[in-house]
């Protein structure tokens, strides 16, 4: 009996060890996100429900994958980092030479047993492996060491470009930048970027028209990317094809309103003119079914878990914790912008899914690494602190 | 160097750089609130009406076609369902490559093809059109399996006219056919648009035509909650439609099977009146055709025979086509005379055989004449010599004026359409039909021609049958139809076409029966007699040849002439003789002598009518016929 209880009482203090890894705030922020998810998930399914079960499996592994990574101590994340990336940046190779088609883009590789695609790790393995070089250079970084940062985070973003699936190659771009940002690149270089962005995103408003004329080719386009700006620009131009997906999004959204109508009541989601509808459109569902109220909402969530991000940024005692932590915050940030910018039709339709919010076992489970990254780099500064 | 990169110093520059950046995360939410709060407030309204319409679809539910039935209640056209495979062009990519894999799961013969591009000519291009109809159950199956590779092919359940007794009164009944850009024009002028949205076949001639806005029916609508595909998922609500209303027609199915039966293979028509009421009992035009071909778009092959063919089977000839009465015009023309105060029925001439007018001797059938004839003589033994002398005496305007009072030359208004007008000749109609003085002047050498039946006169079926029932009726006029009543199927209610006497022609009793009693003659003891020897009942004739070819006064040799040329046989009748119920003209085509083939098919027509005897096979013909006429 005595053996017992102290067997008990010691696995007690296991799971409490394990749990201590998390941290109260995040995971709060992660439930109600979560919650309101499977809400929305179950209403986009609502057809299918086979999806939803899967997608209560997705979630299940995804915070288990969030729990052992939050026990990794940011030491040994900073040993792991270069073979990640190294065996990602290969795969990726292996992926340009033997990979699988799969609706016009090769992004596959097929390992024996089952099928991966290996960009989605890079999702996570640049931002780790740039965090970790800057680290290492701490003490004298220099322009050398910002170009050298370039050229590792250029290589799988090229590649993944190549594939070609723009979407990823963004968000993995933009994580590698966030990283460069946070590392001190110098404002001189970063403000004439914005404003080249700017003036370029400007140009496009005012002569989208003549760019997106008959015949017309952006060089280093291809056409269908081509064709989502200009459909952006304008949908009614394509209003059966890829014009479609924006158009009826932006109905599914306006006819939202203020409060929605109610829950698994959107018309526009249930007979099927949302498209995508729990994949990288369920945005709109979410905002047919509970209106500007449920939108707003989502985005205080959102902001919340950027805001604790940054904050664990901001606090952790290594650079290699800031520049992770950073990165990956506003990674999240990115996901939610472009998605939900894409499906109210203020940017180009790529393949970006709402973080924590969309269908996908190997999103979430990237998404929950990122959160699993942040809980450990948090752990380890209360623990410094502890000691 | 080592002060830039101080750790306190570092970490001041990150922190400022997390301000920033959440910064730049407040901006960008800020800037998607905009968007949503643009897009869900200020254009919601704009948005909730665009979902709507996605939302719900006005479906239009189109009713069933009214049944045609006869007087007796036997089913003339009615209605079957089938499946239709439907393909919409403006939906389909490559219609040549769909329809060849569309035939490897269902049989498309190069028929169906021609008969589909046809269709597509005519169409609207955005309708739904038939590349197969009546597909079997096993072909729907395989077509349902395989869908999904054909976006804009479907497989319908449609209503199709059928007709059961396929040939049987075609030129009444009339057929239906898709609606073509004309159709659709006409619906548009009607302003009856919107009762045609999803019916796609119409009535193009015959009563299915005369009687389309009662046939049709009104078209109900279904507000329908539909997918982004298109397809329906529920009823939101319903007008239902009403069903068109059906026709019982005053027309004797039976009889109109004696009579296409009693032609045989000859050409010709009749038609069959009741005097009391002016009810058509049979409308024949021989030969017939299949209105079933025209249902589901008649094919090519098909088309090209019915319109090539020499026997013409599409025209109506009982009503469109216009022959020369021949002797079947005296009993009018006497009728006229006595009226008109222009002889006695106790008149009589000396017939030599000929009658000599400006320098031109006008025949009659039998040389050396008929010796003394007077009006019932006149009648029974049909003697040319009596009438040309008696249109003489009488004068054009006089025989025109009388005739028209018989309803000759003029449209009866009977209630299906194609009504020629026929011939009433007089010196207003030739100053008309002409351009050049010299053809418009009259000729009075062309009033005797008139006075037999011939010369310019021309009259359809319907018109000499509706002038027969006139003088069956005692002079009472009523306008000939086919349809005796309209009946709602909903309510039950019934619209009677009541028999209205539309007009009285002013006759003397005494001058009818003169008339009466001579026609009775005529198949008691003149050129009807063998036709009708032995009938239990007393029925009223007369014989009548008409040319199809001008001889010029040479004699008539039937037999040697081209098949083309030679006469046409008539018979007008009526029966029984003292209560008339049946009033008929009848003509066969090339025929030669009314008494030979025109009386006989009169005679089967009777013993049905009034005796109920149903005849073994065609009229026979009687080869031994006078041709004293």
């Amino acid at each position: 009996m005595q053996l017992t209880a102290s067997r008990w009482s010691a696995l007690r203090e296991r799971i409490f060890g394990l749990l201590s890894a998390l941290d109260p705030p995040l995971l709060a922020i992660t439930f109600v996100l979560l919650s309101l998810a499977t809400l929305v998930m179950a209403s986009a399914t609502a057809d299918f429900s086979f999806r939803f079960d899967a997608h209560l499996v997705n979630l299940a592994v995804a915070l288990g994958v969030m729990l052992v990574v939050a026990q990794i101590p940011p030491l040994r994340l900073m040993q792991l980092a270069l073979p990640f990336y190294v065996v990602g940046v290969v795969l990726l190779i292996g992926v340009e030479l033997f990979g699988e088609t799969s609706k016009g883009a090769q992004r596959w590789l097929n390992i024996g047993f089952t099928r991966i695609q290996p960009s989605e790790m890079l999702k996570i393995s640049v931002p780790l492996m740039l965090a970790w070089y800057f680290h290492r250079h701490e003490a004298q970084l220099r322009l050398r060491d910002f170009l050298v940062a370039l050229v590792i985070l250029l290589i799988p973003v090229g590649l993944i470009f190549h594939q070609p699936d723009l979407g990823t190659a963004i968000l993995v771009l933009a994580a590698g930048v966030f990283v460069i940002f946070f590392a001190g690149l110098s404002w001189k270089l970063i403000i004439p970027v914005l404003a080249i962005g700017v003036v370029g995103i400007a140009t496009l408003a005012v002569e989208g028209d003549a760019m997106c004329a008959e015949g017309v080719e952006w060089p280093g386009f291809k056409a269908y990317q081509r064709q989502r700006v200009c459909t952006l620009l304008d949908p009614t131009s394509d209003p059966r094809g890829s014009g479609f997906h924006i158009i009826q999004s932006s109905i599914a959204i306006g006819s939202g309103g203020v409060f929605g109508k109610g829950w698994k009541e959107g018309t526009q989601t249930h007979l099927e003119f949302v498209p995508e509808r729990h994949t990288d459109f369920i945005f709109a569902v979410m905002a047919e079914e509970f209106g500007l109220l449920g939108a707003v909402v989502l985005l205080l969530i959102y902001m919340a878990m950027i805001g604790r991000g940054l904050m664990i940024a901001a606090r952790s005692p290594l650079l290699f914790g800031r520049l992770l932590a950073g990165a990956i915050s506003l990674s999240c940030f990115t996901y939610a912008f472009v998605n939900m910018g894409m499906v109210t039709g203020v940017l180009p339709v790529v393949g970006v899914p709402l973080p924590f919010v969309s269908y996908g076992g190997t999103a979430l489970v990237t998404l929950c690494i990122g959160l699993g990254l942040l809980m450990s780099i948090e752990a380890h500064r209360r623990r410094r602190r502890e000691r | 160097m080592t002060d830039l990169n101080s750790p306190e110093l570092q970490l001041v520059r990150f922190r400022r750089r997390v301000y920033f950046a959440g910064a730049l995360v407040l901006v960008c939410f800020a800037l998607l609130f905009s968007r949503f709060f643009w897009l869900q407030v200020v254009r919601h309204d704009y948005y909730a009406t665009r979902a709507e319409d996605n939302r719900i679809a006005l479906l239009p539910v189109t009713p069933n076609r009214g049944l045609i039935i006869d007087r007796k209640g036997e089913v003339l056209a009615r209605n079957y369902s089938a499946y239709t495979l439907e393909i919409q062009p403006s939906r389909v990519a490559d219609l040549e490559t769909t329809i060849d894999e569309l035939a490897q799961l269902v049989n498309i013969e190069a028929r169906d093809r021609k008969r589909f591009r046809k269709l597509m000519d005519e169409s609207r291009n955005f309708d739904s059109l038939p590349i197969r109809t009546r597909l079997t159950d096993e072909e729907v199956a395989r077509f349902i399996a395989q869908r999904y590779r054909f976006p804009g092919v479907e497989v319908r359940a449609r209503l199709f006219r059928q007709y059961p007794n396929t040939e049987l009164a075609s030129h009444v009944l009339g057929y239906m056919g898709r609606i073509n850009r004309r159709d659709a024009e006409r619906i548009e002028e009607a302003g009856v648009a919107d009762n045609y949205r999803g019916t796609d076949h119409i009535g193009k001639s015959g009563l299915e035509l005369s009687y389309e806005s009662d046939l049709h029916g009104v078209t109900g609508f279904e507000q329908v909650e539909v997918t982004a595909a298109g397809r329906a998922v529920r009823v939101l609500s319903r007008t239902p439609p009403q069903n068109g209303n059906n026709l019982r027609l005053t027309l004797d199915a039976g009889l109109q099977r004696v009579v296409e039966q009693a032609f045989g293979e000859r050409r010709g028509a009749l038609v069959a009146i009741e005097p009391s009421s002016g009810g058509v009992l049979a409308l024949v035009s021989k030969p017939t055709f299949d209105p079933n071909l025209f249902v589901d778009g008649i094919d090519s092959a098909n088309w090209e025979a019915l319109n090539t063919s020499a026997d013409h089977p599409l025209l109506n000839r009982a009503i469109y086509s216009a022959y020369p009465p021949g002797s079947t015009f005296k009993p009018f023309m006497a009728l006229g005379a006595l009226t008109a105060g222009k002889r006695t029925p106790q008149f009589a001439i000396a017939d030599p055989g000929h009658f000599d007018f400006g320098g031109h001797r006008f025949r009659d059938d039998k040389v050396g004449g008929h010796g003394s004839v007077d009006m019932h003589k006149s009648i029974v033994v049909s003697c040319n010599t009596y009438y040309y002398r008696l249109a003489a005496d009488w004068g054009i305007d006089g025989i025109a004026g009388f005739m028209a009072q018989m309803g000759l030359g003029s449209r009866t208004g009977i209630d299906i359409e194609g009504e020629a007008t026929g011939v009433l000749p007089s010196p207003e109609w030739k100053k008309k039909r002409f351009k050049k003085p010299e053809q418009q002047k009259w000729y009075a050498g062309e009033t005797i021609s008139v006075g037999i039946g011939q010369g310019y006169n021309a009259y359809t079926m319907l018109q000499l049958a509706h002038a027969v029932s006139i003088l069956a009726a005692d002079g009472v006029v009523y306008k000939p139809h086919l349809v005796k009543q309209v009946e709602n199927v909903r309510t039950g209610a019934v619209r009677e076409i009541e028999p209205q006497p539309t007009r009285r022609v002013n006759l003397k009793p005494e001058h009818i029966a003169v008339i009466k009693q001579a026609m009775e003659d005529v198949n008691k003891a003149g050129t009807g007699a063998r036709a009708f020897a032995g009938a239990p009942y007393v029925a009223a004739g007369k014989t009548g040849t008409a040319q199809a070819f001008s001889l010029r006064g040479a004699q008539y040799r039937g037999g040697k002439l081209a098949e083309k040329l030679r006469d046409h046989a008539l018979f007008i009748a009526y029966a029984p003789a003292d209560d008339p119920k049946i009033a008929l003209a009848v003509i066969v085509e090339n025929a030669g002598f009314g008494a030979q083939s025109a009386a006989p098919i009169a005679r089967q027509v009777f013993d049905y009518y009034l005796l109920g005897n149903t005849p073994a096979g065609p009229a026979p013909e009687d080869a031994d016929a006078t041709d004293s006429e």
